[in-house]
């Protein structure tokens, strides 16, 4: 009955195999462009973080080719959408390195779609920014650091350390319950790293949670939490699902401290938790958008005109890895990616949103934490802490 | 842990459980209502959900409608949404093979979300206060006004149903077309009709679910109907699909033991158990808790 | 017989032949990485299409929990190589085994279950084995399964595609395949048959369940990475409607699917904002202009071809 179906099998591969060789070879390299790859997470689970982090690169990309472009050619973004799947973005980076030849790629958002698109740029030997993968492996794995790949954010053992020591020595707390995103690495990481830290300060994690992204009801595992009675409770997740763990936190009547990391910075999660629901909040950041800084200023503002929302830490960290890239490529003067990958490895004291950056040999910026307080919805700086 | 305790927490669990388990309620009732009469599980009800709770948002902060003009704007440019969406998406495939249907409804579901994030982008909103939560503590037990609302919003529609389903004219057209299509044709039934009025009051149930939810957790997203929605459909097929106390009995089930197995077990296996105990129950009683079995004939 | 062989010999040529082609095209830098890319994409989604077809289209079990056993593959093949240092050809011999067992043991209390009903119980088991996989720290869990080596290549993919098409092919036009149509076409009919209709569904769904396996294991090994987010059930879902597009009960058509909607979504990702729009809209047009799929259940024949050549006429694959 199936006889022969392999020979129409192989001439319909056939056809598909040489249309898409012909849409290979249209390539065309337009000397007045300097093109640069974008594998973010347009849809998918984490859509919102990877349109968020586009939103803050195509802003310093307008600004950059708004005053001249830079080498004298303009900016101009290719994104690829990676369907927050680690096998996408493997095919988006591959799509950018070897299709569009970009000189460079920003992103994606998370470690594991950065790990992922790792070895396709180090076998192209092309660079990569990452705004927000803070897994160390990224840039360091096996003891070697990863020549081309580069970060704008804090690693993981940085953030968790610094809240952390702020329970037990600002905050003076004995016991802790960690509530994680399990679906982030990202909390995973910090979480991690709180536990290290919590428990070497003689502290004690008396529970260990875990939620879902996009879950909406964490009452069941907040009433858990509170009749094991923590002194803080540590939710190192991203702002939406925070707002709503606040509000429930509240509602059922736990009065502790909540803490968290740099996930936390949105208007949103005030705006989700209700601003007294945050009161004895706590998070760590690169930066306070109350900072009256006149960079972080212009930049919210900015952001505002583009866009007609505040931005969030991920738009921030956006921004700041365009930056730091743009900045990279005046320096080498060139736009071959191997020079772009040496200057980017030198990136010394450039102010970018998030702080001033300086990157280690590790490839990690060197930027001071702040904790800030969230009073009534403000956020009220608390301390500043060096790496 | 001392037993006084122990039983504030079940009883703080099971609180939490029936309020979570009275919105999955809600949205369960529009999927049975739906499956009930086309057998279709519509994948698109989760983002009708959603579509509810950004009509709403809009209509409270942008119109500011206070509660429930809003509420009854959601309902019914949902119920529209869905009477079109069948009128175009499913009507035409209303003899094709069941599994077509079905790609097509993940079609349409794909298409609101995508649509959604192109038109409102992926940020979460949040809606103004419209109608205060008010705290009741007895005993260290702790009840939001707006869960009990939910929950009597959920049971009032039940009974509303019920009564629309087992009363009125519309509803006898519905059990009769439900029953058998064709048959009911012969006996002078529009069917096109009556299916687009069980869209229609399915999508309305789910907005309304979407306005109310998007409320009580003060967030609303363009993905948000995914997760809701499966859960909504397994509870509909927990309490027997197509028979409305059963959506509302099958939505409280889910929620009562994901609450008690996140409280007791781990949070990390809630949702492992849940479709646990629904593949449990469609080996034990396909036909869902409150169904009858039906043997097949030749 | 004879003919079935000669046949069968015919298309393994044009197989071998289509492997030389697209190889020599590789290996001469013509194809771009990232077309091979897709490519080898294109192969592993035959694999997975197939075999869900094998349990959808041809025994009419509508099972939509795929990415589950695609899962399995996937963490355990990477188990043997990465943690147990094992050559690839015995993990994807694991992966495979590993999602067969899974899938009989699945296969054998759900598969009482019918139409719909099924369908969830699958949905839900495959979002159970990816559950339980998130909260396995040993391979990982919510970060993926790391460090992954690259063993997948084109060849690799292809000759697996070819053995799963020939496999799947000839079990189909077996005594076991007949047995399975019969339960599509109507199970109490082939139960009063005689045909046992339990052991077919469980066997074609132990068998649909292995090959994804597979499927699994050089998706693992091609990515660098096997990560939870890869088998949700929208995976599962973009499987089956690969399946359906072409046509359930059709091998050609789930090849021609698969095909057709790699290459869409390939040229669509210039176009991020809009492509799942586009996407979604498309599945909806073709869904009601053509709800049998592209080709039914029919193959594509050679007839068509041979008539134009004046070969010989055989009534070759009149569908089922």
């Amino acid at each position: 009955m199936f006889k022969k179906s392999m020979i129409p099998l192989a001439l319909v591969a056939i056809i598909a195999v040489l249309s898409l060789l012909v849409a290979g070879c249209g390539e065309k390299a337009d000397s007045k462009e300097l093109k640069i790859g974008a594998n973010f997470e347009m849809t998918g689970g984490v859509a919102t973080f990877g349109q968020s982090a586009v939103n803050g690169i195509k802003l310093a990309f307008k600004e950059a080719n708004t005053g001249g472009g830079i080498l004298g050619k303009q900016l101009s973004l290719v994104v690829a959408d990676n369907k927050s799947e680690a096998s996408e973005a493997v095919n988006a980076a591959t799509k950018l390195i070897t299709q569009d030849k970009v000189k460079a790629v920003l992103g994606p958002v998370t470690s594991s779609n950065t790990l992922a698109q790792s070895k396709i740029a180090h076998e192209n030997k092309v660079p990569f920014i990452t705004p927000t993968g803070t897994n160390p492996k990224i840039t360091v794995d096996g003891g070697k650091v990863q020549d081309f790949a580069f970060r704008a954010c804090f690693i993981d053992p940085f953030q968790g350390t610094v809240m952390a020591n702020f329970a037990s020595k600002s905050l003076k707390a004995k016991t802790a319950a960690v509530y994680i995103d399990n679906s982030s690495d990202y909390a995973k990481g910090l979480a991690e790293f709180f536990e290290k830290a919590f428990v070497a300060a003689g502290g004690q994690i008396v529970s260990k949670e875990a939620y879902l992204a996009k879950e909406q009801d964490f009452k069941a595992v907040l009433t858990k939490i509170k009749a094991t009675n923590p002194e803080v409770i540590f939710i190192p997740g991203y702002y939406q699902e925070v707002g709503m763990i606040a509000k429930q936190a509240r509602e059922l009547g736990i009065t502790v401290p909540l803490l968290g990391g740099d996930g936390w910075d949105s208007p949103k999660l005030v705006e989700i938790a209700g601003a007294a629901a945050l009161n004895n909040g706590y998070f760590s950041n690169h930066y306070s958008s109350e900072d009256k800084d006149p960079r972080v200023v212009k930049f919210v503002e900015a952001y505002r005109k583009e866009y007609n929302q505040s931005p969030d830490a991920l738009a921030a960290l956006g921004y700041d890895a365009a930056v730091m890239l743009i900045d990279a490529i005046k320096r080498a003067n060139s736009d071959d990616p191997v020079k772009i990958k040496e200057a980017l490895a030198q990136t010394q004291n450039l102010q970018g949103v998030s702080g001033v950056i300086t990157l280690n040999a590790e490839h990690d910026p060197v930027k001071s934490a702040v904790v800030i307080e969230l009073k009534d919805g403000k956020q009220v700086f608390r301390e500043k802490v060096n790496p | 842990m001392e037993l006084n305790s122990f039983a504030q927490q079940l009883v703080q669990q099971l609180i939490n459980g029936v309020s979570l388990g009275s919105i999955y309620s809600l949205i369960a009732l529009g999927y049975t209502m739906v499956y009930g009469i086309i057998r279709l599980i519509n994948f698109a009800h989760g983002d009708i959900y959603m579509l509810g709770a950004y009509v709403g948002f809009f209509c409270t902060s942008i119109l500011g409608l206070s509660f429930f003009p809003a509420l009854l704007a959601a309902m019914a440019v949902a119920a529209v949404t869905g009477i079109v969406i069948e009128r175009l998406a499913y009507r035409p495939l209303r003899h094709a093979p069941k599994i077509a249907v079905l790609i097509t409804a993940i079609g349409v579901s794909l298409l609101l979300e995508y649509g959604g994030i192109l038109a409102v982008t992926p940020q979460p909103r949040t809606f103004p206060a419209v109608f205060p939560a008010r705290i009741y503590t007895f005993g260290g037990i702790v009840v939001n006004s707006q869960q009990i609302v939910i929950l009597a919003v959920a049971l009032a529609l039940m009974v509303l149903l019920t009564y629309i389903v087992q009363r009125t004219k519309i509803g006898r057209a519905m059990r009769a077309v439900s029953y058998d299509t064709d048959a009911a044709r012969l006996m002078g039934i529009n069917v096109d009709q009556v299916i687009s009025f069980t869209f229609g009051i399915g999508s309305g149930l789910a907005a309304a679910a979407g306005v109310l939810v998007g409320i009580y957790y003060n967030s609303i997203d363009p993905l948000m109907g995914i997760m809701p929605g499966l859960k909504a459909f397994v509870a509909a097929v927990l309490g027997g699909i197509g028979i409305i106390p059963g959506a509302m009995l099958g939505g409280v089930i889910m929620g009562v033991v994901e609450a008690l197995v996140s409280g007791f077990i781990s949070s990390t296996f809630r949702d492992a158990a849940a479709f646990a105990i629904l593949i449990a129950i469609l080996l034990f009683k396909p036909s869902g808790l409150l169904g009858k079995n039906i043997r097949e004939k030749v | 017989m004879r003919i079935q062989t000669k046949t069968d010999l015919a298309s393994l040529a044009c197989g071998l032949t289509l492997y030389a082609l697209l190889e020599g095209l590789i290996l001469a830098d013509i194809i771009p990485p990232y077309w091979q890319l897709n490519v080898i994409r294109v192969c592993i989604y035959i694999i997975l299409a197939t075999s869900l077809n094998l349990i959808n289209g041809i025994t009419g079990q509508f099972s939509i929990g795929h990415a589950g056993f695609m899962a399995i593959g996937a963490y355990m093949s990477a188990i043997m190589t990465v943690k147990l240092g094992l050559p690839f050809l015995v993990a994807i011999l694991t992966g495979g085994l590993a999602a067969a067992l899974l899938g009989f043991l699945i296969g054998l209390p759900t598969l009482r279950l019918s139409g719909d009903y099924l369908a969830i119980a699958t949905l839900g088991l495959g979002e159970i084995i990816r559950i339980t996989i998130l909260n396995i720290s040993y391979v990982g869990g919510a970060s993926g399964f790391m460090g992954i080596p690259k063993y997948t290549n084109f060849t690799w993919a292809f000759l697996l595609m070819l053995f799963t098409l020939f496999f799947i092919k000839n079990f189909v036009n077996s005594t076991h395949g007949r047995a399975c149509i019969a339960i599509r076409e109507n199970e109490i009919a082939a139960e009063a048959m005689g045909v046992n209709t339990t052991k077919y569904k469980v066997l074609a769904f132990t068998i649909g369940a292995a090959f994804a396996g597979v499927a699994g294991a050089l998706f693992s090994h091609n990515f660098y990475m096997a990560h939870p987010t890869s088998f949700t059930f929208m995976q599962s879902f973009d499987i089956l409607t690969m399946v359906v597009l072409g046509g359930l009960g059709s091998m050609t058509g789930s090849i021609v699917g698969v095909i057709a909607l790699t290459g869409i979504s390939a040229y669509m990702a210039d176009y991020p904002e809009i492509r799942m729009i586009i996407y979604a809209l498309l599945l909806i047009v073709l869904m009601l202009f053509r709800p049998q799929g592209l080709f039914g259940s029919k193959e594509i024949s050679l007839r068509i071809f041979s008539r134009l050549t004046g070969g010989e006429r055989r009534g070759a694959a009149q569908g089922n």
